[in-house]
């Protein structure tokens, strides 16, 4: 078949980000030609600061080299500027009379920056911000001349400003406001900032219109003049007075545009053919000019030129970051606020510090951060999710640390620390491996940090030290992926909430047919994508989606725990923590029989045996199904434990019989699965010895019954479990703690424990559909019995199936003889 | 190398679909992995911390590897970048449903 033909004009950043995505989807949908003014591979536009401050060389901000265009067969025209766009004969026509014929055009022109119109804007030495080209003139100019004036005292303004200071000049910023980056900040902020880049060496004039500019001997600029009458010496203008959609091509060619070139939600044009995105862009009346909202687009665009047709670009919320080294300025949302809304303000002059957080009910609508950014994308997240932040308003503006949390996440400031600190400790990654890698390979988001640096991806504690980091390195650039609608994962657009949904609505019931029909982009998904589809087909069609052993982790597909050396662990369950003489003579025969090395008690009142070789599993398994013990699937995202403490039974203090109650609960919920592990504990008295407060279902005995704690978690992060009902029986505790886990099951994303589901759905939610609703609460419990009945324990099934059954082989190894040698 | 090198190994239907088996050679174990009618081999050890490749969960012609999630491509033994390294792989093929290694 032939190809289609793909036209880009504009190499920028938004233009490129489509090209790539369109070729991880559809690699070999299009011949693609691209277009690019520049003369210069697609480079990283946000960096050109860093670069006039000396900081870092244009070497380094290339985001694809001229290979990367080679390698994926794109005709790059660099330096050539496309003049026409003939829509009748589909093609474009560069200023050399290049042409080229598209069935598909993308316009991703950027934009052109604004020059005030007033005499001597076309003086030499009086530039623009823009591009590498402005970059290395103002680098030249420092290096020569004296006087530096730059007008507008916006984001761009003040980076260009800071950058030719360090470069030696005498710059004084013009300003026609009266306070700096009034866009972005309010007036105490600015002034803040104002004195501490006055602190820098740097001059403002606030609140001076200019006039003219004034030409020396030279024919060079040599002077501003202002209404006012005054002049100042300039032997370099730097006119960062804002932008304007580059749309000269567009309206050409008679497109719509109107204040940008007009899209709509998948980014097309009034032309059907024609799609645009980037700074060039009018999206339900809004220009862009940072490049977070420019990736979505691009994203979503890409999407529709490879014909998926899903997902559509709804506008941004965006946040910006000041890039100047040593000053730290964040602001998002509507941080002026206004009727309706509330102000929580933390002001300290002397220490450098302003926050303003503009609430608007329990949404936080807004952030204004000055001296202390640390929790700037904690309170993005806030913003783009409309979290309900009504059970955390008191300690809100003390950041997130303040949540109670005694785990380590973000200890430690991002900016204070220096490179050698660790931030990754399950990988072992320093701030500075973390640094490089974003600046070196242009990372903007944390799945490309995870993947290139390997930090926080591995338990995740590290995730908002990392996000901090980055948005250090790469300002407003850095967008916090929307924890909300984050496709699962890169085989698909689609979220866990999405999929679950089609799974119940449209009764697939094998992961096949779910890829297929949901459109996924890779033949047989990821080893994240499949696991969570088999959970999602098994637990909401039981006994009827078929389990599929290969989708699942290894521990799951085993039933034992791989070790770092390739050998297994072994936990029988000991329900409750109970055990007997007879099982207790069991493990140690079992241990001594098949050599085991280690046999440890673990956190759970268990007894783990450690470095079973895999081929002695079902043998061992075969010898404690003889002593009546089964899986206590430690491997499994299902029921791990249920703690109790002695209780009634013995102790002095006991109100309620823990242990029987813990035994209860066990054997009711042997062998239910869910999106992540369950462990529950159930203590006799609220002295709660079983530590019930830090797990998923707790349970404490008192006189008159039994309090019921859910969504504590004892792990990366310690959180203590709410406290959820009371109830007077123990078939109670049963029906209300199995219709929670029934509801989490249903309703929780593949590897998210109940803390972080019920932190995404609101303990409201859950207390209106198991407590306040008995009817509810009984179809709840009656589903999780449903798909509970008739569960087998899983090492007795493989202990008894055929060495040659599918079951059995998967601990078999194939021998190679002599004799079969053909 | 002569045709005699190849040895029979099992039938193709003893590989699960998606899934694998471990042979066991003298050089060291061989994971054999079957998507369709494709069969992949590879040295069973990860470049990265020598990981059991064969207990990893197999999409299209890449295994994760089950200790640290490092993705080899099994036609090579190459792992994927930005990960850097790469395992033995071996000759293997189908032939009247029967899996032939050369190892
Ligand atoms: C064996 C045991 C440690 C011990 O020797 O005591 C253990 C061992 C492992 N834990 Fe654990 N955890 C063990 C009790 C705990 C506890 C304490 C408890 O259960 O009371 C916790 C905190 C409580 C909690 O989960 O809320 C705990 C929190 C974790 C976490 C963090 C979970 C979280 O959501 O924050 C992980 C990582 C994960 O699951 O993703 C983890 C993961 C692991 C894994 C399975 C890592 C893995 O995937 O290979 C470890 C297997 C080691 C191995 O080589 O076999 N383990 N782990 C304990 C087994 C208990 C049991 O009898 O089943
Ligand atoms: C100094 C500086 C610092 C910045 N800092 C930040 C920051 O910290 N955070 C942030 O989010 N954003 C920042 N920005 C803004 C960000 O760089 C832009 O939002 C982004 O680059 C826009 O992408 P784009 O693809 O729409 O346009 P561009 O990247 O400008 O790409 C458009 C390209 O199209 C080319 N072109 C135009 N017309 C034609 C034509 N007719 N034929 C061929 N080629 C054509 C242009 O030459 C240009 O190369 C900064 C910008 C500058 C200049
Ligand atoms: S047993 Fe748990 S805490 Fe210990 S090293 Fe393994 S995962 Fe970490
Ligand atoms: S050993 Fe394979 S990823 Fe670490």
């Amino acid at each position: 078949m032939q190809k289609k033909r793909l036209v880009m004009v504009g190499n920028g950043m938004a233009g490129c980000r489509t090209l790539e995505e369109l070729l991880r989807i559809a690699p070999e949908m299009y011949d693609i030609t691209v277009f690019g003014a520049e003369p210069h591979p697609n480079y990283n536009r946000i960096l050109l600061s860093p670069v006039l401050a000396g900081e870092m060389t244009v070497q380094d901000i290339i985001l694809n080299d001229w290979d990367w265009y080679r390698d994926n067969q794109i005709t790059l025209h660099a330096g050539r500027k496309v003049v026409k766009i003939d829509r009748i004969a589909r093609k474009v026509i560069a200023d050399d009379g290049t042409e080229a014929e598209y069935d598909r055009l993308l316009l991703a022109t950027g934009s052109n920056p604004f020059i005030l119109p007033v005499p001597g804007k076309d003086l030499p030495g009086v530039i623009a911000y823009r591009d590498i080209a402005d970059t290395d003139a103002m680098i030249e100019a420092a290096a020569t001349r004296r006087h530096a004036v730059v007008i507008g005292a916006g984001l761009l303004g003040l980076e260009a400003a800071n950058g030719l200071a360090l470069r030696g000049m005498d710059v004084t910023i013009v300003h026609l406001g009266a306070w700096i980056m009034e866009r972005q900040l309010d007036k105490p902020s600015a002034d803040m900032l104002q004195a501490s880049l006055e602190k820098k060496g740097l001059a403002f004039l606030l609140e001076k219109q200019t006039e003219s500019l004034i030409a020396g001997a030279d024919g060079r600029v040599s002077a501003v003049r202002f209404k006012s009458g005054e002049t100042i010496p300039a032997d370099l203008v730097v006119m960062a007075a804002g932008i304007r959609p580059n749309t000269d091509l567009a309206e050409k060619a008679g497109l719509y545009c109107n204040r940008g070139l007009v899209v709509n939600d998948t980014l097309q044009t009034y032309d059907p053919k024609i799609y645009a995105v980037g700074e060039c862009v009018s999206h339900r009346g809004i220009a862009y000019g940072l490049v977070a909202p420019l990736f979505e687009q691009a994203k979503v665009c890409a999407n529709h030129l490879a014909q998926y047709g899903i997902g559509t670009y709804k506008g941004s919320v965006t946040s910006t970051k000041l890039k100047v080294t040593g000053i730290d300025v964040f602001s998002a949302g509507n941080f002026t606020g206004g009727p309706g809304c509330d102000d929580i303000v933390l002001h300290d002059p002397s220490g450098g510090v302003y926050k303003r957080l503009v609430l608007e009910g329990d949404r936080l609508v807004g952030a204004c951060l000055y001296g202390d950014t640390a929790d700037g994308s904690w309170y993005f997240q806030l913003i783009k999710d409309g979290q309900d932040i009504h059970a955390v308003r008191d300690h809100l503006m003390f950041g997130q640390n303040h949540l109670g949390d005694v785990g380590h996440k973000g200890q430690t400031q991002a900016a204070s620390m220096p490179d050698t600190a660790e931030v990754c400790g399950c990988n072992g990654v320093c701030k500075g491996t973390i640094v490089k890698a974003i600046k070196e390979k242009g990372l903007f988001s944390l799945d490309d940090v995870r993947k290139h640096t390997k930090a926080s991806s591995s338990c995740g504690s590290c995730t908002g030290l990392v996000e901090q980091i980055l948005a250090s390195c790469v300002g407003g650039a850095y967008q916090p992926a929307n924890s909300t609608s984050k496709p699962m994962c890169g085989c698909t657009d689609r979220n866990h909430g999405d999929v679950r949904t089609a799974i119940r609505e449209r009764h697939f019931i094998d992961i096949p047919t779910v890829m297929r029909e949901l459109q996924w982009t890779t033949p047989n998904g990821c080893a994240s994508c499949r696991p969570a589809l088999n959970y999602y087909l098994t637990s909401t069609w039981p006994h009827e989606a078929k389990d599929d052993p290969q989708s699942r982790f290894i521990n799951e597909r085993a039933h034992a725990n791989i070790q770092k050396d390739g050998t297994y662990s072994v936990v029988p369950r000991m329900w409750g923590g109970l055990t007997t003489p007879g099982e207790l003579r069991a493990i140690a025969d079992a241990a001594e029989k098949y050599k085991v090395p280690t046999v440890k008690v673990t956190g759970g009142q268990r007894i783990d045996l450690l470095g079973v070789k895999k081929d002695d599993l079902p043998a061992m398994w075969a010898d404690f199904a003889q002593a009546g013990m089964v899986s206590g699937h430690a491997y499994g995202k299902s029921l791990r434990t249920v703690k109790t403490c002695v209780g009634a039974e013995h102790c002095r203090f006991g109100t309620q019989l823990s242990m029987s109650m813990g035994v209860k609960l066990e054997k009711m919920l042997f062998g239910m699965y869910s999106p992540h592990k369950v462990k529950l504990a159930v203590s006799g008295c609220p002295r709660n010895c079983a530590e019930a407060g830090i797990k998923d279902v707790g349970v404490i005995g008192v006189e008159s019954g039994y309090e019921i704690y859910v969504a504590g978690n004892g792990g990366i992060k310690t959180e203590v479990a709410q406290y959820f009902c009371k109830v007077s029986s123990d078939e109670e505790v049963m029906e209300y703690a199995g219709a929670f886990l029934q509801l989490y099951r249903e309703e929780g994303w593949y590897l998210e424990r109940t803390v972080h589901y019920i932190e995404r759905v609101g303990l409201d939610h859950v207390k209106g559909k198991v407590v306040e609703d008995a009817e509810n609460r009984k179809a709840l419990y009656d589903r999780l019995l449903f798909a509970l009945q008739d569960y087998k324990d899983p090492w007795l099934e493989r202990a008894e199936a055929d060495r040659k059954s599918e079951l059995g082989r998967e601990f078999r190894t194939i021998a190679i003889r002599e004799a079969m040698k053909a | 190398m002569t045709t005699s090198d190849w040895a029979q190994i099992c039938a193709l239907e003893d590989i699960p679909h998606l899934g694998s088996r471990v042979v066991r050679a003298a050089s060291g174990d061989i994971a054999l992995f079957r998507n369709e009618g494709r069969v992949f081999a590879v040295h069973d050890k990860c470049p990265h911390k020598g990981g059991p490749l064969s207990q990893g969960i197999m999409h299209g012609d890449t295994v994760t590897c089950p200790l640290h999630s490092w993705k080899i491509q099994l036609d090579t033994g190459a792992a994927i970048a930005p990960d850097v390294g790469c395992t033995r792989r071996f000759d293997v093929k189908v032939e009247n449903g029967q899996v032939l290694l050369k190892a």
